[in-house]
């Protein structure tokens, strides 16, 4: 199984959440680099230790976020969907996925290089901090999410 | 409106337990069990409300507080659905058809389905906490026209502890609700949402000025929930939650369920989210 990459994409990124009411020409400069895709059910989007070269923004579909340990390899700790972004590992050294992201049905996504959006963030270090000010609320709830998760309020 | 204890459905002596023959039996998960229970000596239980509870006794090991699963519009039988979690609810779930056990009630306040007609439904159950809804879901399904729209989002440990799993089969296919389930983790066999309930709220579909929430399960989902439906426009006295606290007798009377001002078993165990949110977050209450 193999994404479809497409250049002269129809998914707009200011239409997605994560750049909704983003005022600023860096959406455009992003919309120009961003690149379409489309993964079939059981395809990884990332995988844990690959090189973090990318951004991705889930216009539809499911993606099912997993670690792996000798005893259970593929544990699902979080599903997410249209209107979520993946990847955070891209802005921060060593810029390696901590985690695999696999398709649970077919996921259509625009695709950012982390190349050009760090270069670009750091010639726009302004508008470069609002972008880091969306990133960080969605790096805050996956991390108390973990939390309450941890807590296994479920359990007996 | 809060539902409250009808006493000619409670016996004569109000600690004296009323025998129950076990009729079925289903074994939900590794942990938990359905039983359904008929009078011993007269033809129909007392009727309850959807959120009240139970106090179930096994004859020479002691009594647990269970919430009634059942659907109120069936009254020729009880429904509860208990986790083995102790001495008492160990043996419980043991028990087979034709055996017998002693049980008062119904107590408690029950969910405020009067006010939640006409208004969108959101209702959030987490692990156990569905069986104290199911006769809500059973009373929308029945009298769908009366409500507006309807999600209902359920969370578990993981696939294998979600119980009643025939019925959500068919719950999820209604098309006049929208069911989710999610659970903290799972492996490749689950293609559902894994993730907290607080994660699907900002997709559910209703109008905030319109809505009437219940929500069910340990706290401090109830508490996370609550500020997610909150921070969506719902006023807390449009949140109900049902808490769980060491019931005894079930009348108000010993004391063991205080929480703050109130007895869960008598005031409770549906509390206006307004009422009960300054007790969420103080601790050892």
């Amino acid at each position: 199984m193999s994404s479809t990459p497409k250049r002269d994409t129809k998914l707009r990124l200011s239409e997605h959440k994560f750049f909704q009411g983003f005022q600023s020409p860096l959406v455009e400069l992003f919309q120009k680099a961003a690149v379409e895709q489309t993964f079939a059910a059981g395809e990884l989007l990332v995988r844990e230790g690959d090189p973090a070269d990318k951004f991705l923004l889930i216009f539809e579909g499911k993606v099912a976020l997993e670690i792996a340990t000798a005893e259970k390899p593929h544990l699902t700790i979080e599903t997410i969907g249209a209107g979520d972004a993946l990847g955070w590992s891209w802005l921060f050294p060593p810029q390696h996925w901590r985690l695999d992201g696999r398709a649970l049905k077919e996921t259509r996504a625009l695709v950012l290089d982390a190349t050009h959006l760090r270069s670009t963030l750091d010639a726009h270090p302004t508008d470069a901090y609002r972008f880091v000010l969306r990133l960080l609320p969605i790096i805050a709830d996956r991390l108390e999410n973990t939390r309450v998760q941890l807590l296994d309020i479920y359990g007996a | 409106m809060t539902a409250v204890v009808r006493p000619e459905a409670i016996s004569a002596h109000p600690l004296a337990p009323s025998p129950y023959v076990v009729r079925r039996r289903t074994v939900e998960t590794s942990d938990t069990t359905t039983l359904v229970l008929t009078p011993a000596k007269s033809a129909l239980p007392p009727t309850h409300l959807p959120g009240q509870f139970n106090m179930v006794y096994l004859f020479g090991i002691g009594e647990a507080a269970i919430s009634i699963a059942g659907d109120p519009l069936a009254p020729n039988e009880i429904v509860h659905t208990i986790r083995a979690a102790g001495k008492v609810t160990n043996a419980l779930t043991q028990l087979e058809p034709g055996q017998t056990v002693g049980v008062r009630g119904p107590y408690g306040t029950g969910w405020p389905l009067v006010e939640a007609a006409g208004h969108d439904v959101v209702i959030v159950a987490g692990g156990l906490g569905l069986p104290p809804l199911r006769g809500v879901l059973h009373e929308i399904f029945t009298h769908r026209e009366r409500y507006g729209r309807v999600e209902i989002i359920y969370g578990a440990r993981s696939p294998k502890d979600l119980v009643y799993y025939s019925e959500l089969q068919a719950w999820r296919a209604r098309p006049d609700v929208r069911f989710q389930t999610t659970v903290d983790a799972a492996g490749r066999d689950w293609y559902g949402d894994v993730g907290l309930v607080t994660a699907r709220i900002p997709d559910a579909r209703f109008d905030p000025a319109h809505t009437v929430a219940f929500l069910c399960g340990p706290e401090i989902m109830m508490k996370l929930t609550a500020q997610a439906l909150e921070a969506r426009g719902i006023r807390d006295d449009a949140i109900w939650v049902s808490l769980e606290r060491n019931m005894k007798c079930a009348i108000g009377l010993c004391g063991h369920c205080q929480f703050g001002p109130d007895f869960v078993c008598r005031d409770g165990p549906v509390f206006s989210y307004r009422d009960v949110r300054r007790l969420f977050g103080v601790r050892e209450v």
